[in-house]
């Protein structure tokens, strides 16, 4: 079974004449364990598709079914205990305020997570933060370290399905190594699903197995991490990307 | 005079007084640069971006900085009053920031800043400063520099962004550019086009480029010579061609810790951090 289907989604922004949309009849599919990246330049939309499989974005049309649940304009509670998404930035995801105990509490209430106490400990285990850091504030945490405590906080309602968008890109490569190791794991021991957004096709090629290539909207080319590998893209947009990134690498 | 090393920096300290006492960012580094591209890594909080500013005596208080010596083209800049100092910073040394979103004006045209910028180093008419900023544009292959210089900022790229503002620091014509991660803002496809920019333009006008960046992989591809900083000090510095004879572990690890589409891991390696590394001396990146 699929975990998520998505057929001929349009998203737009603004009213009127000043329609414009983000994401044009974009159809794909991930299968239940898979990892399934969206590369492309800045606003080519692959953010948007994260967000309105997330529930983030009213304005779209088109078919999306998340784990068996077809979805309408607004998303059930049982939707978000299934699929949890990781943001960019974690300097501003989390709470400036909150100690990583009240996030992680108040994601599982919401939840009605039973033993709260006993499974923010291991939360933080499976994350490899450890008890020491469960009553800090997210400004006594480095970068890595808020990312991991975003990645437990989407974590704590045993979802099957993240959302990760650009994940790593505000980190440094040595912290970003160690959250990709984090999120390989992760995902192995849980048997999670992932759609992963990224500019970085060397991070998008460690963590996924099929790639999708947006431009303007559109998928360009979905194509497996082997093919990109031995520079098998059909489309000259795609090609072009892989050099530049290949280039820029080496 | 004349073959001194652009820059030339020895014994440079950056230190913030806090309220547990005083921090030093950086600590008692040496270098020079010539006329050459000089690739500083490290991670956050490394002290690269410190060195960068610190060279522009840009450190507000309560930071300060100490050095034994901290020359640009053999002249003494750490007893220059302020007024030489604004002199200096965008005139003989120029800086490009991190994200052209907030280090261009938003409420001014492209056009005026690039005038402004000019006519603040260069006694010249505005019709003047006008005509070379259309041209400088052009130089970094802006293609209708017409339409884009009346444009104002939040309706360009952040690509053109970062192309407008190396248009801006180079109006004066500086010898020493440095450039603080100018592309790690942008894209990958844009990346590349940025940097060749940069590189053409100090090829052709034989400037000193001081590129500061936490990507290991890109500075070696485009420097000459690296310097690898840890926690304020310099713990490496080789040739870029002779990168991967590298010794320190810090680096090795550095290099090795990059997801590589060619080369695919199930695990990357990830940094042990030795305490070692910290209080090891600061190697001289002196030439």
């Amino acid at each position: 079974m699929s975990a998520v289907m998505v057929k001929d989604l349009n998203v737009w922004f603004g009213v009127g004449a000043d329609r414009s949309y983000a994401v044009r009849d974009v159809t794909f599919d991930v299968a239940d364990g898979e990892s399934f990246g969206l590369v492309g330049e800045s606003g080519s939309g692959k953010s948007t598709i994260l967000r309105a499989i997330a529930g983030l974005v009213p304005t779209w049309s088109g078919d999306m079914t998340v784990a068996g649940e077809t979805l309408g304009p607004k998303r059930s509670k049982s939707f978000y205990s299934k699929v949890q998404m990781v943001f960019q930035d974690p300097y501003a995801s989390l709470h400036p305020r909150q100690t990583v105990d009240r996030v992680l509490s108040e994601a599982m209430g919401l939840h009605g997570v039973q033993n709260i106490n006993t499974r923010i400990g291991k939360l933080l285990d499976d994350v490899g933060l450890g008890a020491g850091f469960r009553f800090r504030y997210p400004h006594q945490l480095s970068g890595g370290q808020r990312q991991r405590v975003a990645i437990a906080r989407s974590l704590a309602c045993n979802p099957s399905i993240l959302l990760l968008d650009e994940p790593t890109s505000a980190l440094d490569v040595s912290v970003q190594a160690e959250i990709l190791n984090l999120l390989v794991d992760l995902r192995r021991e849980h048997k999670l699903t992932y759609i992963m957004v990224s500019h970085d096709l060397g991070v998008v090629g460690h963590l996924c197995e099929r790639i999708g290539v947006m431009r303007e909207g559109r998928f360009e080319e979905v194509l497996t991490v082997e093919d990109m590998r031995r520079s098998k893209a059909e489309s000259p947009y795609t090609q072009h990307l892989l050099e530049s990134s290949i280039n820029s690498v080496r | 005079m004349t073959d001194a090393p652009l820059l030339d920096v020895e014994n440079l300290w950056v230190k913030f007084r806090t309220r547990t006492g005083v921090f030093d960012a950086v600590r008692g580094i040496s270098f020079t640069l010539g006329k050459e591209r000089l690739g500083i890594v490290g991670e956050s909080g490394s002290g690269k971006s410190m060195t960068g500013r610190a060279v522009l005596r840009l450190i507000r208080p309560p930071g300060f900085i100490e050095a034994d010596r901290l020359n640009v083209h053999g002249e003494d800049i750490l007893s220059l009053p302020e007024k030489g100092m604004r002199k200096l910073r965008g005139g003989r040394v120029s800086m490009i920031m991190q994200d052209p979103k907030f280090s261009l004006n938003p409420v001014m045209t492209v056009g005026q800043q690039l005038v402004e910028a000019l006519r603040a180093h260069e006694n010249v008419s505005r019709s003047q400063a006008h005509k070379r900023a259309l041209e400088v544009l052009d130089e970094v292959a802006i293609r209708d520099p017409q339409r884009v210089i009346d444009l104002y900022p939040h309706e360009v790229s952040g690509g053109m962004g970062q192309r407008i503002m190396i248009a801006m620091m180079l109006l004066p014509n500086p010898e020493i550019l440095i450039a603080d991660e100018p592309t790690s803002a942008l894209d990958v496809s844009v990346q590349l086009q940025v940097l060749d920019i940069i590189d053409k333009l100090v090829r052709d006008r034989g400037m000193g480029l001081m590129f500061i960046s936490h990507d290991l992989n890109l500075v070696a591809k485009f420097c000459d010579r690296i310097v690898i900083m840890y926690a304020g000090r310099i713990v490496e510095t080789c040739k870029a061609s002779e990168l991967r004879n590298a010794q320190h572990p810090y680096t090795l690890g550095l290099l090795n810790s990059v997801p590589d589409l060619e080369r695919p891991r199930d695990h990357l390696e990830v940094l042990k951090r030795d305490p070692a590394w910290r209080d090891a001396p600061s190697v001289s990146a002196r030439q």
